[in-house]
């Protein structure tokens, strides 16, 4: 036990010396939150637009009127003809233009239907999609009024939409679990083998392995100092998101932490196991780049939803432990989900913990090759 | 000189089709020190690596300290101290440090340590610098600090795999001075080597040529079968007939 604690104590001790790394380490969630945050977002804010009227009666305006109001749109040009549509889409500010037909409040009136064609540049086609559908609903809800006003019963269906548990729809609310899968698995499993690989480079391992330590006081010593370092991270997000970006948490913060930890020991596993099959720092590196951080961003439904992959890769979706950690948070943080709802996303990643720490054990030798 | 504490009876060990140590058999005594030489790639850290438990043999007989090195590496562990080729002392930690953390991992109680760190940096001339970061000593320094922590815990035998390599002739000197020393104590001294002025110094000497031993005994009765003064002509005469290599 006490050749154990010197050994933990040496680990710290290393970490805390080395100050460029430490800065990255506690810097880095910090950076990663305000650039996902404040740059990263999905809602749309001042897309410019063009407003082509051919009817320029009181509907048209006070919908034009509307549009403006929004924080969504910036009304940047209004058009006579259609011939001038394609000319502005080439300058390519101009993201949408609304065109309204002639004699539309006629029209509406008269037939109760009247034509507003929405064209947009889909270059960009996320965002194409969303100034469309913000229009379609600011449109949609001029329409709703109209019709309480004037008594009218609009004949067919109409959606009742609404979104829960981000009615906003903030990106930063999604983006925030996303990240605390990334951060933990880049300091857990990322430093934690490159912090083994330096023991081998260096020779130090030959060391350690002729000394009575056993392997798992190696590996315990070797991970404890970046389990306590990943806690500190998920904290310093959970509050800069709670106070910077007005995240809600609406769940318990003791099941919030014990799925948290339960996910660093799958990023620390991951770490000791790539060390086992890596024989220096740079390989060790690019494994756990490529191997965990890619996968992470990519596959886990962080930014991409699974449901919309190809099923191949949502097949390998499901070996990826950030996906099941994200399900997870995101219920507990914006759902308030409680263990009952999120059980089997926890068995998942528990099995997949185990068996790495079991494949790391079994892999980490004291003899060499 | 008594017992032997390191028996070993064609003790092979082969990766895929090469065989880096090729039936050796030798024995160390109690209190000596053991001169293992060879030629860069003749097999000496392998042999190293398997008496001390870091490799399992591909076959042969081996007992360390009277612990069979298949099934009782952990004994073996308790009984040596090991001093690799490699640097193996932590940089970023101070010299105080290094040594409470090698004290650490072998045991030694904190008042034995207290005052074997302070018998250490007195020996080894390392007050002043006693809490700078190892990083910043010199290489003589650092290899005789290294050896120090290497018998810290009061080991049988010392495994010193070519503890000299790029240190100064005065600070060689120093170190087998250091060497003897520790002989004198009774514990076993185990070392590699490419100088050959350093093999003058061991009790007996074995030369390693493509894994295989091909001359064992004191450096005097080696001069007299080879027939010249120096071991560096021994060697010579033998490593000539190496089919290996360099490196």
């Amino acid at each position: 036990m006490k050749s154990f604690s010197g050994f933990v104590i040496k680990e710290f001790k290393q970490i805390y010396r080395d100050k460029r790394t430490l800065t990255v380490l506690f810097g880095m969630p910090i950076i990663m939150l305000v650039l996902f945050g404040f740059a990263i977002r999905n809602e749309v804010t001042n897309a410019q637009i063009g407003i082509l009227d051919l009817s320029k009666d009181e509907v048209t305006r006070t919908i034009t009127q509307k549009l403006k109001a929004s924080e969504t749109f910036e009304v940047r040009a209004y058009l006579q003809t259609y011939e001038e549509v394609e000319g502005l889409f080439r300058q390519g500010n101009i993201k949408e233009v609304v065109v309204f037909e002639a004699d539309f409040q006629e029209k509406l009136v008269r037939e109760g239907v009247a034509d507003v064609q929405v064209i947009t540049d889909a270059t960009d086609p996320n965002l194409a999609n969303l100034v469309q559908s913000y229009t379609a609903n600011i449109i949609r809800d001029y329409v709703r009024e109209l019709n309480e006003n004037e008594n009218i019963q609009q004949a067919g269906i109409t959606p009742q939409v609404r979104m829960m548990y981000n009615p906003e729809l903030r990106s930063v609310n999604l983006f925030v679990p996303g990240l605390i899968a990334v951060i933990l698995m880049l300091i857990s499993a990322l430093m934690t083998s490159i912090s083994i690989t330096r023991e081998k480079e260096l020779g130090n391992m030959e060391i350690l392995l002729v000394s009575p330590l056993k392997p798992y006081h190696i590996i315990v010593g070797k991970v404890l100092p970046y389990l306590v370092l990943s806690i500190v991270n998920v904290i310093t997000i959970l509050v800069l998101a709670k106070f910077v970006f007005q995240v809600p948490f609406q769940g318990s913060y003791i099941l919030f932490f014990t799925e948290a930890i339960l996910f660093i020991l799958t990023a620390l596993a991951l770490g000791v196991f790539i060390s086992t099959a890596a024989n220096n720092q740079q390989t060790a590196m690019m494994v756990s780049l490529a191997g965990l951080l890619l996968p992470t961003v990519l596959l886990s439904g962080f930014i991409f939803p699974v449901s919309s992959m190809p099923i191949p890769l949502q097949w390998i979706s499901h070996v990826i432990p950030a996906k099941w950690f994200l399900i997870i948070v995101r219920g507990i943080m914006l759902k308030g989900s409680e263990f009952i709802f999120i059980w089997k996303e926890t068995l998942i990643l528990t099995g997949i913990t185990l068996f790495f720490i079991i494949l790391s054990l079994k892999k980490f030798k004291v003899r060499l090759q | 000189m008594g017992d032997p504490v390191i028996q070993t009876e064609n003790l092979t060990r082969k990766f895929g089709d090469f065989t880096a140590v090729d039936n050796i058999s030798f024995d160390v005594k109690k209190g000596e020190i053991f001169g293992f030489l060879g030629a860069n790639g003749a097999g000496k850290t392998t042999a190293i690596r398997m008496l001390t438990g870091l490799l399992t043999p591909t076959s042969g007989t081996a007992s360390v300290s009277g612990h069979d090195v298949y099934t009782q590496a952990e004994s073996i562990k308790k009984n040596i101290g090991y001093m690799s080729q490699k640097f193996s002392l932590y940089d970023d930690l101070t010299c105080e440090e290094n040594i409470r953390f090698y004290g650490g991992i072998y045991g030694i109680p904190d008042k034995e340590l207290k005052s074997k760190m302070e018998e250490v940096i007195e020996s080894v001339g390392l007050k002043d610098v006693r809490n700078k970061l190892v990083r910043s000593l010199p290489l003589g320094w650092k290899q005789k600090l290294a050896f120090s922590i290497a018998i810290l815990h009061n080991p049988r035998i010392v495994f010193l795999d070519e503890p000299t390599g790029g240190v100064d002739p005065v600070t060689r000197r120093q170190f087998w001075e250091k060497i003897y020393e520790v002989s004198n104590q009774g514990i076993t001294v185990f070392v590699t080597t490419h100088y050959m002025d350093e093999a003058e110094y061991c009790d007996r000497i074995s030369i390693m040529v493509d894994g295989r031993i091909d001359a064992l005994g004191t450096p005097d009765a080696l001069k007299q079968n080879y027939d010249t003064d120096s071991i560096e002509d021994v060697f010579i005469q033998l490593a000539r007939s190496a089919e290996r290599g360099d490196g």
